[in-house]
């Protein structure tokens, strides 16, 4: 057990403090998309899943946030399978956006975001205490508290996607599970969304979002989980998967890609840039 | 001022127009009895004559609340479930299924309709209900497509049966065209008995729901990672709607537009959260229903026009302005 505000990465083998995939078969109907994959997530850390399309990043994210059912295997979280949480108790632990969530009409920013505090309410209990003040900080934090009684139908993409985000926050749990949360913003709002990650796991929590843009990825993200045709082709630290000469032949392998690694002229971190037509 | 305090000034409100209503209703009616004549009924003496009229609508006014707060609720959740604005609690069969009931006692085992019809209606409701369900079953499926297509495929076939019975028994259609209007001229209080325990079930069932409701608007995947059983949940929901609909159709039979157009005016009024839209719906529909039934009462003296009527006539211009008010949200 490690502290939970420590952004130290949990060591293989070590009884897993936070989520951890084992063994898992995962498809749909008669096909198979993840088989065989093992992952554990660094607790307290913001991990970045990428790979190339149709590779099995949704269906192992929903896998994790046990919208999806194992064939085989297990997901663990603290050590337990989720089938063993209470449903209650593990969304108290555990949020999920998914990539294209469904927006109910006339919803607005501050409803959309209470309901991110189902897991605290009980049959007897529709309102819990704490909501006003967890919805309140949810969209301070993500700067959507001035549309608070707007409709979420007429927000702009970068808009409606932190408000999105606050729903998973005011869930206030330890574990975010975000599938590509900056897919169609423009750059600034990609940019926007991958601080309140950051801010997120500065809090102590473990994020895991699925992204795009490898190097938003390997700047942002303390962990890089490269996923290729339903395993994981590699991980690590964006230098240690990305860097150098073997992370240009990685690109090479997983996107099919020639490229050369630069450096991030800001953060320092592995940047790929393909190279010119010949 | 934020969406939960507008939401209880609305609770309030509505509140308010259902004692005036209720109270009205006490009083007028096609039977001319002024204030005069009701006031010392109500202090426990009087005429008899005005007695019993005032005992009929204490009955006639409370069974008219039951059917409109049974009604509104019901449509917000089938409406809710769904996820489509077109919602009521016809869509599940309740409808149809208590009126071939209906019709189907009538014409085989001597049925001449009144009290009784309570016992033949919510059955038929129910056994409707299921039958849609199990037809609308898809398992794995997220869509509530297959459950709306059931219910139609079974409203067709069952309506078709009902227009052949009605046509082919002239006794069937005298007494099955008074009911299917929806009408509470023949409310007492063994009606009211008869039907509450169900109201009074779906009641509680729907606002315990309210909160998982609200998360399972937002899709499937996501209610579960709310930490919502989610079969569990909608399957709940639609016998919450089931009980409510139910009761409210065999004490007064189908009263058209209340499940459809209340909905989206508790929407207009309170937004789309289920823990504010059930109250008031229950509060708001129950007035309405009341109004409309009074109404009635006084539009066509000395005779009265039935409820169904009545509200067929006030409901659509409700739903044309919460349309054109661009708030036809679920
Ligand atoms: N709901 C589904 N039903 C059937 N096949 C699916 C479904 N979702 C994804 N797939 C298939 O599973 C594979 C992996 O998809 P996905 O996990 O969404 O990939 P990614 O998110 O990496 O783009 C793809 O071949 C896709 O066609
Ligand atoms: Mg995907």
């Amino acid at each position: 057990m490690t502290d939970t505000t420590a952004a130290s990465h949990t060591a293989p083998g070590t009884t897993a403090r936070g989520l951890v995939a084992d063994d898992l078969e995962v498809g749909y109907g008669p096909t198979t998309v993840l088989d065989g994959l093992n992952l554990t997530l660094p607790a307290g850390a913001f991990t970045a899943i990428v790979g190339p399309n149709g590779c099995g990043k949704s269906t192992l994210v929903r896998t994790l946030a046990r919208t999806l059912r194992p064939r085989r295997g297990a997901v663990l979280l603290d050590g337990r399978p989720l089938t063993a949480w209470r449903p209650k108790q593990l969304a108290q632990q555990l949020a999920f956006l998914p990539q294209d969530p469904v927006v109910p009409d006339g919803v607005t920013v501050r409803s959309l975001v209470a309901r991110g505090r189902h897991p605290y309410h009980s049959p007897l209990r529709q309102w819990a205490p704490g909501d006003d003040e967890a919805v309140a900080h949810a969209m301070d934090v993500t700067g959507v508290t001035a549309l608070a009684d707007d409709p979420l139908a007429e927000l702009s993409g970068g808009q409606r996607q932190r408000a999105w985000i606050a729903m998973t926050l005011a869930q206030d749990t330890p574990h975010v599970l975000l599938d590509e949360p900056t897919s169609f913003l423009d750059l600034a709002h990609q940019i926007d969304v991958l601080h309140v990650c950051r801010d997120m796991r500065d809090q102590g929590r473990t994020v895991v979002a699925v992204l795009h843009d490898l190097n938003q990825a390997a700047r942002y993200a303390d962990h890089l989980v490269v996923m290729h045709e339903g395993r994981v082709h590699a991980e690590g630290t964006p230098d240690a998967v990305l860097g150098g000469d073997a992370g240009a032949r990685l690109v090479g392998d997983v996107f099919d890609l020639a490229c050369e690694i630069a450096t991030d002229p800001q953060s320092g971190t592995p940047m790929v840039v393909p190279l010119a037509r010949a | 001022m934020t969406r939960g305090s507008r939401a209880l000034v609305v609770l309030l409100g509505a509140t308010a127009l259902l004692v005036v209503v209720a109270v009205v209703s006490l009083f007028a009616g096609s039977k001319d009895t002024g204030l005069t004549d009701v006031l010392p009924v109500l202090a426990g003496g009087g005429d008899e004559y005005v007695q019993a009229v005032v005992d009929s609508r204490v009955a006639r006014t409370a069974l008219g609340a039951l059917v409109g707060a049974a009604l509104a609720a019901s449509g917000v959740i089938v409406q809710g479930i769904t996820r489509n604005p077109l919602g009521e609690p016809g869509l599940l069969g309740v409808t149809v299924g208590a009126s071939a009931a209906v019709v189907t006692a009538t014409a085989f085992f001597g049925f001449t309709g009144g009290g009784a019809t309570v016992w033949v209606a919510l059955p038929g409701a129910a056994v409707a209900v299921l039958a849609v369900v199990t037809l609308g079953r898809r398992s794995g499926s997220e869509s509530v497509v297959p459950l709306v297509l059931a219910g139609a495929v079974l409203s067709a076939v069952l309506g078709a049966y009902i227009q052949a019975m009605v046509l082919a028994r002239p006794d069937v259609f005298d007494s099955y065209r008074h009911w299917v209007v929806g009408s509470l001229a023949g409310a007492d209080l063994q009606t009211l008995q008869a039907v509450a325990p169900a109201a009074i079930a779906g009641a509680v069932l729907a606002l315990v729901l309210a909160s998982s409701l609200d998360s399972l608007a937002l899709g499937d995947e996501l209610a579960t990672s709310l930490g919502v059983r989610v079969p569990l949940v909608r399957g709940a929901g639609i016998a919450a709607a089931t009980l409510l609909a139910a009761a409210a159709t065999a004490a007064a039979g189908p009263v058209a537009f209340v499940g459809l157009a209340v909905p989206h005016v508790v929407r207009a009024l309170v937004g789309t959260d289920h823990r504010w839209q059930l109250p008031v719906s229950f509060v708001l529909g129950a007035a309405l229903l009341v109004a409309a039934d009074v109404a009635g009462r006084v539009v066509a003296r000395p005779g009265e026009l039935m409820v169904g009527v009545v509200t067929a006539f006030v409901g659509a211009p409700f739903l044309l302005a919460a349309v054109r008010r661009g708030r036809v949200t679920t």
